[in-house]
């Protein structure tokens, strides 16, 4: 040890204890990954930056893109639409909530007007032809002109039809309420007065959408535009199928009505809006649809089954024997688009799926798109005649028709609504409000249709047991107390989007210059 | 492909296909259906009444709840005697210049279905007091009330329909009458029954008949107490309860109380046998009892199971009838000639 310590040179000594200090004594500095320039983006690459970000209460989802400004004449007629669409949502289903109240306090009240008989079409007519068509409407003007790369063909033209479509409903919703119907049959309560403004309205949409289709500047006509022009094409087809009075005698009437009733729903809603899902999803998930030629078995596959299957409301009745057995044999054919457009969808996804925890908008399409699976494959399932021995005449339809109408059309127009208000307004809802609107909606349906599709179930078995059938009412109470649970919390849900929309249309704290500045002034005046 | 490429084609092919579809699955089979159906000759055309009474029948939206036709399937029996046809609805016709037709067949059941409400309910008193309000009957009913097709009068006139319905269900001091409007619709509904088929059709059957449970041919088969007892019961809620009432003490001044009553309690059945086979309207203070059994068709074990039910609640305490009993006293009342 003695000879070591000798042997060492005090300088190398020193030079050692010197860094070994140092190594000791270092500390970060803090900028050693931002260096010490201050920090600027010179080329405008960042956007929305918060200062002082607050403590999340829900998972903060990414903002919607930033796109240029679609055309502020565009622009306003898409709003409307989507206002007037968002009115009478909230409208038919106030309605709505009301008469599934009534199922549980049936002296609720005791007016003519607001009789359970008259305000039930209200409800399905107002979320149908109020609602969904409007905001579909209102989707399409903005998809039609855009994937064929041109613009709209004329603006007045959806301004008439949007005019025309509100006046219907209005007027529709008042005779109703007066008592004044068409007769009974489901959907086709407006009597054709006002019928006759809805397909005008559809007419010049007809009009205006084929005629930008007709100038687009690409080649092929996109998917998008096969669904939705085919489908305003069909609805006007089957309101004059349904509304001329030439052959509607006799069960000739109830023939019809079957076809009416579901080709309105399989062949304007469902079509419609599939080609709205098939511009929108690409587009929120930032790919190219999986598969081309699916989309195109699912079109014409569509057309051919769903068109047969009307009647399957009217198994065992005194319509033909041969025509029931035509509209079983489509509804299993349907099982062909329904996997055919959910593969395409689901597909999409597939490598994509880590966006949906980061956007507001696919959660809408993902629930959408499941519902459209299930609710089409429970369709097939109720069109056999063993199930309508159980299951038709009770409140299972009434389930089913809420699983799809609202689980697919309705979650399926709010992605649409929510993907597109943003590019139009500039503005977005704030996210917890979109995601009180996404849980509210989607549990209250769940609410609204298990114990239904449960209790209806079991209350089919008590007609099949030739039960009293004042028994199989009782037996309803808590299911329909269920419904009116759930009811209440899909109604709150449109409140909820009620708001987004007007966050998403209103911009915020807006600077009138002129005014500020004399202000200003006046304040400057004062003090000198 | 350029087919799919040119809008004219595409969209003209999409639409040859949807009318040539439509004209397969609806315009045709309906023009069809037209043309080879009538109107049984059995049947009645609706009277002046009766076809205001549809028309509000379907102004207030009775369709939403009530269906019009009766399955040819077995659980549908309960509703008619024979599966509805296609001629039965073959004299809907265009209502007016602003109405289509109105075949009301329905698509939902919350509430029973009314192909043949004329037979099975047609007693005035009750169609009144029902739509006056539903559950002043039937208290679990979750039908809505129909009071504007009611007045309350101080001093009801002569020709006045007068509606008596317990206090509690109307102001004091006044009484209700019905308006033209509900003997309308209370005369559509009386005139709601299924024609008879001409002598020699038969009519279809019914299907998925559920399969009797045979008994051991050795063996007696005899259903225990409970058994009876429930049937009974099921069987008085279905056809008695509307008017008699759960707890059988029947309406004032509509129908008769069962509870202690002397045809009830009477050693011999005939005359309750008769009247639940015919009906019966010997008493003024009381509606009109419809014939029942023969309504409904109902079986001797059937008859004797509500007879006994009768006869064994809300404190009555009678002797059981047999089923033999019943069945002889239903056989002298078919020897009996057609009155």
């Amino acid at each position: 040890m003695a000879a070591y310590l000798g042997g060492i040179e005090i300088m190398d000594l020193a030079a050692t204890l010197q860094q070994r200090k140092d190594a000791l004594d270092f500390t970060l500095s803090h900028n050693e990954l931002s260096g010490a320039l201050p920090a600027n983006d010179h080329k405008g690459l960042i956007n929305n930056v918060e200062y002082e970000a607050p403590l999340p209460f829900v998972a903060r989802k990414r903002k919607a893109h930033v796109r240029p400004k679609v055309e502020p004449p565009l622009s306003r007629l898409i709003t409307w639409f989507v206002i007037t669409a968002t009115f009478w949502l909230v409208f038919g289903t106030t309605v709505g909530e009301y008469i599934g109240i009534k199922f549980v306090s049936p002296d609720a009240d005791q007016f003519s007007w607001l009789t359970f008989g008259r305000l039930r079409p209200v409800h399905t007519n107002a979320v149908f032809w109020g609602w969904a068509s409007l905001a579909m409407l209102g989707l399409g003007n903005y998809v039609v002109p855009r994937v064929s790369n041109t613009n709209l063909f004329s603006i007045p033209l959806g301004w008439y039809s949007l005019i025309l479509i509100n006046m219907a409903v209005l007027l529709g919703t008042l005779c109703l309420m007066a008592g004044i119907n068409n007769g009974g049959g489901e959907y086709r309560e407006y009597i054709w007065p006002v019928m006759l403004l809805f397909s005008f309205g559809l007419l010049l949409t007809l009009i205006n959408f084929f005629k930008t289709v007709a100038r687009r500047s690409t080649k092929e006509i996109y998917i998008s535009n096969w669904y939705i022009v085919s489908s305003v094409i069909f609805a006007i087809v089957i309101v004059f199928v349904a509304y001329v009075p030439l052959w509607q005698n006799g069960l000739g009437e109830t023939i019809i009505q079957g076809y009416y009733m579901h080709q309105g729903v399989g062949m304007w809603f469902m079509l419609f809006t599939l080609g709205i899902v098939y511009y929108f999803l690409p587009q929120q998930l930032n790919k190219p649809i999986y598969s081309y030629s699916l989309g195109i078995l699912a079109f014409w596959t569509q057309i051919l089954f769903y068109k047969l299957i009307g009647t399957h409301h009217f198994v065992f009745s005194a319509i033909p024997w041969w025509l029931q057995t035509v509209a079983i044999v489509g509804s299993v054919g349907m099982i062909i688009p329904v996997v055919a457009g959910t593969t395409n969808f689901m597909l999409t996804f597939k490598g994509a799926w880590y966006k949906i925890t980061d956007s507001y908008t696919l959660p809408f399409f993902l629930t959408g798109i499941l519902f459209y699976f299930t609710g089409s494959l429970q369709g097939t399932a109720e069109a056999f005649r063993s199930t309508n021995l159980l299951w038709h005449f009770t409140d299972f339809t009434v389930a089913h028709s809420h699983l799809t109408m609202y689980g697919i059309i309705c979650f399926l127009l709010w992605a649409g609504i929510y993907a597109l208000m943003p590019r139009i307004t500039g503005q977005e809802a704030p996210q917890i409000t979109v995601g009180a609107h996404f849980w509210l909606a989607l549990i209250g349906l769940l609410f609204y249709t298990i114990p239904l599709m449960y209790g209806s179930t079991m209350r089919g078995l008590m007609w099949m047991e030739a039960k009293s059938f004042i028994d199989s009412v009782s037996f309803m109470a808590p299911f329909w107390l269920w419904r009116a649970i759930g009811g209440s919390l899909m109604w709150l849900s449109h409140l909820f989007f009620a708001y987004n929309l007007y966050r998403m249309i209103v911009v915020p704290g807006t600077v009138d210059i002129k005014e500020t500045a004399f202000e200003k002034l006046g304040s400057i005046d004062h003090v000198s | 492909m350029d087919f799919f490429n040119n809008h004219n084609k595409l969209f003209g092919a999409a639409f040859l296909l949807f009318i040539g579809l439509t004209a397969f699955v609806a315009v045709l089979p309906a023009i069809n259906n037209e043309q080879n159906n009538a109107p049984l000759p059995g049947s009645a055309p609706l009277s002046e009444e009766a076809v205001r009474g549809k028309a509000l029948y379907v102004s207030n939206g009775c369709v939403a709840c009530h269906t019009q036709q009766v399955r040819n399937v077995d659980m549908d029996k309960v509703w008619g005697n024979r599966p509805g046809l296609a001629a039965d609805y073959a004299s809907n016709r265009r209502t007016d210049f602003w109405r289509n037709t109105a075949t009301l067949m329905g698509t939902e059941r919350t509430r029973p279905d009314l192909t043949s409400i004329g037979s099975r309910q047609p007693s005035l008193e009750w169609n009144l007091v029902h739509l006056y309000n539903p559950r002043i009957v039937i208290k679990q009913s979750i039908m809505p009330a129909y009071p504007w097709l009611f007045e309350s009068k101080a001093e009801p006139a002569k020709e006045d329909v007068v509606v008596r319905v317990p206090d509690t269900f109307q102001k004091q001091g006044l009484t209700l009458v019905a308006t033209q409007d509900a003997l309308d619709l209370v005369a559509y509904l009386q005139s709601l029954k299924q024609t008879e088929l001409p002598g020699s059709t038969v009519s279809p059957a019914f299907l998925y008949q559920k399969q009797e449970q045979k008994s051991e041919p050795t063996g007696e088969f005899t259903p225990s107490k409970t058994e009876i007892s429930e049937s009974g019961q099921m069987l008085y809620a279905t056809h008695c309860q509307a008017c008699h009432q759960e707890n059988g003490e029947g309406l004032k001044g509509a129908f008769p109380p069962l509870k202690g009553s002397t045809v009830v309690l009477d050693k011999d059945p005939s005359l309750i046998v008769n009247i639940i086979m015919k009906g019966y309207d010997a008493r003024e203070e009381y509606g009109t009892m419809p014939a029942v059994g023969a309504n409904a068709d109902l079986n001797p074990e059937q008859i004797a199971a509500i007879i006994n039910h009768e006869r064994s609640n809300w404190g009555n305490n009678a002797p059981r009838v047999s089923v033999q009993d019943v069945e002889q006293i239903v056989q002298k009342i078919k020897k009996m000639p057609v009155q």
